[in-house]
Parts: C-alpha cells; sequence; structure tokens
C-alpha cells in the first residue's frame, strides 16, 4: 500500500480551496458565502497541519489553531450581522447588497 | 588691503541696488550723484590697490565664501588682485566713474534716469567680477554679467519702433550713411546679447575641457598643470576659450553687433562699447596667456584675425556718416591691434594699448555724445560743421583723443600702438606689420575726417532748429581726467612694464635701435600723413572723395558694412526662423504634442471605462478581486525567483 505523502495532503487542500473560492465567486446566497469561506480557511488549515507534520515542527499546527479561533470569531459576527440584514430586507441576496455604491 | 578690494568690488553693487529702488520713479539727481560717488569710491579703493602692488609687489587673493562644493568639485568665490587684474581694476573705474558724471548731464532730460544708473552700476559690478576673480567660473559669472548689462543698457530706449529694410543707402538700418544704427534699439540689444551667447557657448565649452582634464578652474592650478596636457587638448581649450573673446570683443565674424550697439546711449557706447566690455576678451587672453604660450599656432591665428579686423573695420570708417559708428569702427580696429600684440604673444603689449585705449576712445564717445546733445541728436557728420566756435572745449578734447588714437608722439597712442607694430616687425611677422601700418594711416585719416567735419567748415545743421551750445561745466570736468589720462597715459610705459612683467612674460623681439627709429618714423609718418590729408583736403573742398566713389561697388560695399549684417540676416538669422517654425509646427505640434496629448488621453479614457468595474456589487468585486490575484500569481510564476 502506499504511503501518502505531503504532496498528496497540498493537492486535497488546493482542491479543496478551489471549491471554496468557486462558490466564494459564484454564488449569490449571503450564508453560502460564509461557507465557502470556511472551506478556503479549512483548506489552508489541512495544508498547515500536513506541512507541520511533515517537517515536525509545531508552529503550522499552532497557526491552524489560530485560523480555526478566527475564522469561530468571524462567524459568530458574520452571522449576527446577516441576521440583522435579513430581519430589515426579508432576504441576503448578495446583489441586494449596494448601498455603498457611491 | 582686503578691505580695499572689498570696497572696490562692492561699492558699484550698492549703486546699482539704490539707484534700481527709483526704477520705476522720475528722474531723481541723487540717484546718478550717488552712484557716482559709489564710483569714485570703488575708484580710490582701486588705485590704493594699485600702489599697494606697485610698491610692495604683493598680491592680494582672498576667498570669499565657497561657493559649489560636491566631492572633489570645489569651485569658490574667490578674488585675485595682481599686477594684471589691477590695471583692468583702475582703468574700468576710473572710465567708468567720468562716465557716470557725463551721464548726469547727458541723461539730464530722459525720464529714465534712474533705472540707466541701476544699469550702468551693475554694469560695473559685472565687470569688477570678471577681471577680479581667481578662476574661470567666477570670470564667466562677471562675463554673463556684462552681457546682461549690455542688453539692457543697448536696448535701453526700448519703446522705439522698428525701421524697415531698405536697400537705398540713405535708409538702410544697415548702412553707415543713414541716421539709424540699427533696425531698433531692442533688435540691436537682441542681436548682441544672442550672438556673444554663441559665442559663450564655445567659451563653456572651453571651460569644461579645463575643468575635465585638469579637475580645476583656479588659475593658478590650470596654469601649473597645462603644460602637462597633451597638445591637442591645449589646442582645443585656447580655440574654445578664443572663439568666447571673439564674441565678446565683437572680432570677425561676430562684428556686427558692436556697430549696431550705436543704438544705446552714447555714455553707454563710451563705457561698455569702448573701454570695458569690448576688451574683456583681450584681457581673457591675456589673463590666460599661459595657456596660449603653449600652442603659438593659436596665437598665431589669434594675430591674422586681429590684424585682419584692424583693417577691415578701418575701411569701414572710412566712408561712414554716422558718427557713432565711425568711433565704434575704430574700437573694432584697435581691439584688432590689440589681438595682435596679444597672439604674437606680447601681451603686457595687449594690456598697455587696452588700458592707453580705454582713456582715449571712451573720452572720444563722450564728445561725440556732447556734439549729439548739442544737435539734438544729429548723428550724420555731414550735417554738422563749423561747431567748434559753439562748442570749443569739446573740440579741444576730441581733437586730444583722435590724435592720439592716430598714434602721435607724446600722446598715448603713439607708445602703445608703436609698440606692437614694433612686435609686430620684431616677431618678423612682416604681413601683419604691413597690414598694421597701413592702418595706422587709415585710423589717422578717419578720426580727423570726424573732426574737420564736425567741428570746422562750413555750418550744416538746420539754423531754424538746431542750437548748438556747449555742455554743462561738470561734464567737461568729468572728460578732463580721461583727456589727460589720453595724453599721459603712454608716459608710465616704464612702471607699467616693470608691474606687468612680473606676472606676464617679458618681451622678445630683436629689433635693433636703427631699425627701431626707423620703423618709429615710417609710423608716424604715414600717421602724419593721414592727418594731413584730412585736415588739408577738408580745407580746400569741405568734403573728400564720397562724390567720385559714390556709384562704385567698393563704395557700396564698405558703406554697407561689407554686407555682415545682410549675411547675418539673410543666411543665419532667416533660414533658423524657418527651421524653428518648421520644427514648431510639424515636429512640435504634431508629434511631441501628439504623443504628450495620446498619453494623457489614454489614461483618462481607461480610467472612464474602468469606472464599470465600481458597481458596487459585492460578488462582481470578489470576482475581480480573484482576477486580480490569478494576474498576481501568474505575474510571480512568470517572474518570480521561485528557487
Amino acid at each position: 500500500m502506499m504511503s501518502v505523502t505531503l504532496n498528496d495532503y497540498l493537492i486535497l487542500s488546493t482542491i479543496i480551496f478551489m471549491i471554496g473560492m468557486y462558490g466564494a465567486l459564484m454564488r449569490k446566497n449571503l450564508l453560502m458565502l460564509f461557507f465557502a469561506t470556511e472551506i478556503m480557511l479549512n483548506a489552508v488549515n489541512i495544508g498547515m497541519a500536513a506541512i507541520s507534520k511533515f517537517h515536525g515542527d509545531l508552529t503550522g499546527q499552532m497557526f491552524a489553531f489560530f485560523i480555526i479561533a478566527i475564522a469561530a470569531s468571524e462567524v459568530a459576527i458574520g452571522l449576527g450581522l446577516l441576521i440583522l440584514w435579513f430581519k430589515r430586507h426579508n432576504n441576503i441576496n448578495l446583489d441586494s447588497l449596494q448601498s455603498m455604491k457611491g | 588691503m582686503e578691505s580695499y578690494l572689498y570696497i572696490a568690488l562692492f561699492a558699484p553693487l550698492v549703486g546699482s541696488i539704490f539707484a534700481a529702488l527709483f526704477g520705476n520713479t522720475p528722474r531723481k539727481l541723487f540717484t546718478g550723484v550717488i552712484t557716482s560717488g559709489l564710483l569714485g569710491v570703488s575708484m580710490i579703493a582701486s588705485l590704493n590697490l594699485l600702489y599697494y602692488v606697485y610698491t610692495t609687489g604683493n598680491i592680494i587673493h582672498v576667498n570669499m565664501l565657497d561657493w559649489i562644493v560636491i566631492g572633489n568639485v570645489n569651485i569658490p568665490f574667490g578674488f585675485v588682485v595682481d599686477q594684471v587684474s589691477v590695471v583692468m581694476m583702475v582703468v574700468v573705474t576710473i572710465v567708468s566713474t567720468m562716465v557716470h558724471i557725463h551721464s548726469i548731464g547727458y541723461m539730464d532730460h530722459d525720464r529714465s534716469f534712474n533705472r540707466f544708473f541701476a544699469w550702468l552700476s551693475a554694469f560695473v559690478f559685472s565687470m569688477m567680477i570678471l577681471v577680479m576673480s581667481d578662476n574661470f567660473a567666477g570670470l564667466f559669472i562677471g562675463w554673463e554679467g556684462v552681457g546682461l548689462c549690455s542688453w539692457g543698457l543697448i536696448g535701453f530706449w526700448y519703446e522705439k519702433e522698428d525701421i524697415k529694410r531698405s536697400k537705398n543707402l540713405e535708409e538702410s538700418p544697415f548702412s553707415t550713411l543713414s541716421p539709424y544704427s540699427s533696425p531698433s534699439p531692442s533688435w540691436a540689444a537682441n542681436e548682441a546679447f544672442i550672438m556673444n551667447r554663441v559665442a559663450d557657448l564655445a567659451m563653456l565649452i572651453g571651460i569644461f575641457l579645463i575643468f575635465w582634464n585638469i579637475g580645476s578652474l583656479q588659475y593658478d592650478t590650470v596654469f601649473a598643470k597645462i603644460g602637462t596636457l597633451e597638445s591637442s587638448t591645449v589646442v582645443a581649450i585656447a580655440i574654445f576659450l578664443f572663439i568666447g573673446a571673439m564674441g565678446k570683443s565683437a572680432q570677425f565674424p561676430f562684428n556686427t553687433w558692436l556697430a549696431n550697439a550705436m543704438e544705446g546711449p552714447t555714455p553707454v557706447s563710451a563705457l561698455i562699447h569702448a573701454a570695458t566690455m569690448v576688451t574683456a576678451g583681450v584681457y581673457l587672453v591675456i589673463r590666460a596667456n599661459e595657456i596660449f604660450t603653449v600652442v603659438p599656432e593659436v596665437g598665431y591665428f589669434i594675430a591674422c584675425l586681429g590684424a585682419f579686423v584692424a583693417l577691415g573695420a578701418a575701411s569701414m570708417a572710412l566712408v561712414a556718416t554716422n558718427m557713432k559708428k565711425i568711433i565704434a569702427f575704430s574700437t573694432l580696429s584697435q581691439l584688432g591691434y590689440m589681438f595682435v600684440a596679444a597672439g604674437l604673444g606680447a601681451y603686457w603689449v595687449a594690456l598697455f594699448h587696452l588700458a592707453t585705449h580705454a582713456f582715449f576712445k571712451s573720452v572720444l564717445f563722450l564728445g561725440a555724445g556732447n556734439v549729439m546733445h548739442a544737435t539734438n541728436d544729429e548723428i550724420n557728420i555731414k550735417k554738422m560743421g563749423g561747431l567748434k566756435k559753439h562748442m570749443p572745449q569739446t573740440a579741444l578734447i576730441m581733437t586730444i583723443a583722435s590724435v592720439a588714437l592716430a598714434g602721435i608722439f607724446p600722446l598715448a597712442g603713439f607708445f602703445s600702438k608703436d609698440l606692437i607694430l614694433e612686435v609686430a616687425y620684431g616677431s618678423h611677422a612682416y604681413v601683419l606689420w604691413t597690414v598694421l601700418w597701413l592702418t595706422a594711416g587709415l585710423t589717422a585719416f578717419y578720426s580727423f575726417r570726424l573732426v574737420m567735419y564736425v567741428f570746422y567748415g562750413k555750418e550744416n545743421y538746420d539754423h531754424d532748429k538746431v542750437h548748438p551750445h556747449e555742455t554743462y561745466t561738470f561734464v567737461i570736468a568729468a572728460m578732463t581726467p580721461l583727456a589727460l589720462l589720453a595724453i599721459s597715459a603712454g608716459w608710465f610705459k616704464e612702471q607699467f612694464i616693470e608691474l606687468t612683467t612680473k606676472v606676464l612674460p617679458p618681451l622678445e623681439i630683436h629689433v635693433t635701435d636703427a631699425m627701431l627709429w626707423s620703423l618709429i618714423a615710417v609710423t608716424t609718418a604715414i600717421a602724419v600723413s593721414g592727418i594731413a590729408l584730412a585736415v588739408l583736403k577738408h580745407r580746400k573742398d569741405e568734403t573728400y572723395f564720397s562724390e567720385i566713389f559714390k556709384n562704385r561697388t567698393c563704395y557700396k560695399i564698405l558703406a554697407n558694412q561689407y554686407y555682415m549684417n545682410h549675411f547675418w540676416e539673410n543666411v543665419v538669422s532667416k533660414p533658423y526662423g524657418k527651421l524653428a517654425e518648421f520644427s514648431w509646427k510639424e515636429l512640435d505640434l504634431k508629434l511631441i504634442d501628439a504623443i504628450v496629448d495620446g498619453i494623457a488621453k489614454g489614461i483618462y479614457g481607461g480610467g472612464e471605462a474602468g469606472t464599470s468595474m465600481q458597481s458596487g456589487n459585492l460578488s462582481k468585486a470578489l470576482k475581480w478581486m480573484g482576477i486580480g490575484i490569478l494576474v498576481l500569481l501568474i505575474l510571480v510564476v512568470a517572474f518570480g525567483n521561485l528557487k
């Protein structure tokens, strides 16, 4: 049986990141945008953890924890804002979010 | 002694600034008096310095302040009073003091009286910088300064309209028979300024070459190291410096501006275009004598050009009836003499002639100013006549100056001009000697032709309009010291030699005593016969040979100043104007402007088109961001050093 190498992890990480990026660029639903963002962040986490493991350096895993913590707080604030927006406008379509247009 | 140096240098500047404060106000007598007084102070300081340098043999060298200090470049504002520059300082300050006093009378009725004195004193300050600087950069500043002040003074009456060009000798502004000295004062001022600028470019190249090869512009350093350079480099330096001198001293082919500059007020002609500024070229050659000594072939060219100009200018003066132009041609001719002496290596002789010439020529011009003032600005000598009984003192002074100019013993011109002829003979330059000898005869003739036409014979002016009168007493008093110097300056030859040969090379000519006396006799003979011809012919016919020669080609050529003005205007100025217009309309507007406008329009249009990106839609913005990242990634992969 072939052992799993660092490259495999990085390829997995890249594929997941691409999926997340596609979602972030293409979806109009704000909630989906959050999911896509989370996917991208976790793709990076996979990469970090894998490199950390293969290089025997814990710094990468440390970073992954930080990212998880920051992502959680980001989602908390983001969801709060999203609920507020939904209460006021009754939808969460991205195209309706244009009040900043000059 | 240093304080005398600073007083001599800065007194004219103070006067100039003071007078300039009143530049736009009506005539105030005190501006003239104060500038003249300050010039007098400068003169006394210069005389003191002369006495000090002469008695002790020391030179005064000061470093006033640093000017350009970058890396190895060190050009200070330094001034030196040595045996050469002190002679120039004394000549400049004496002549300019007397000219200032004379101008108070001459410019009496002019509405720009104050402005005149501001310019005139500024000129003297620039001239002092020029002669006193201890390096080529300072000399160049003074050189440009005198050029600027000359521009302001030639074009002093700038409000006059241009005169139409004409083929008729009586009306053409380029003819010496017409009442006009040039198309207009502003035209003449610009001509002088631009022509000098062209020559100054060459001088600047010469200075660059010096700096490039030696690394310093200080006279001491440059002269100490000039012998170590390759001879071709020294030749180039000498030629470029001399082209600058040709412009300032109006040598062929830059000669036209001097005669046209007669458009300015007459005291200006006396100070700038006879005594001081035009001799700056000679001064440069004398000052840089150690450069010119290394390359005698350039010196020989200078001498030949000088002799050529001496004869050419004297011949133009033969037919001219424009009084100021006659004197201007004579200045040109005497400058030619100085260049012959300097070119043949007799530098102190050139300086000696420069000094004596400054005295008798400036007083000749001032006398011409008196005459013009008395005859309502008449400039045609054929429309004067018999003025001696109305203005006896001016007549006496101008006669003295003319005798000095002709080189008759014991007046100043005899000592200096004869010496130049001896130098030419002693250097075995017999052709040059012959040319100068002929010129001496012509000089005597045209000088006395002028004196006879103006002061003797029938009164040819319009008696209803012109009432000739002697000028103010103080004006005559200002001219008297110059007239006395015109008589006596030559008597100090021995002291002058003792003084100047401490820095300038001594004369090395070998002429036996018998030869010397016969040279003097021959030269005096031709000068006396020139005078005699002028006087006797006028006594007999009241006119000269113009009726006989009137329609001959040679007469027309001389009256048109060898068509030099026509040459410059038609062969140089007009094609240059056409070229400039072509490059303006075709190159500048259609090419350069199109490129610049194109860049601006492209950026403007791009900005306009790019505003559609700013739709405010978050999803579109995210897409643009994605594209941006992609582009950056591509750039990193393509150009980044990933190893």
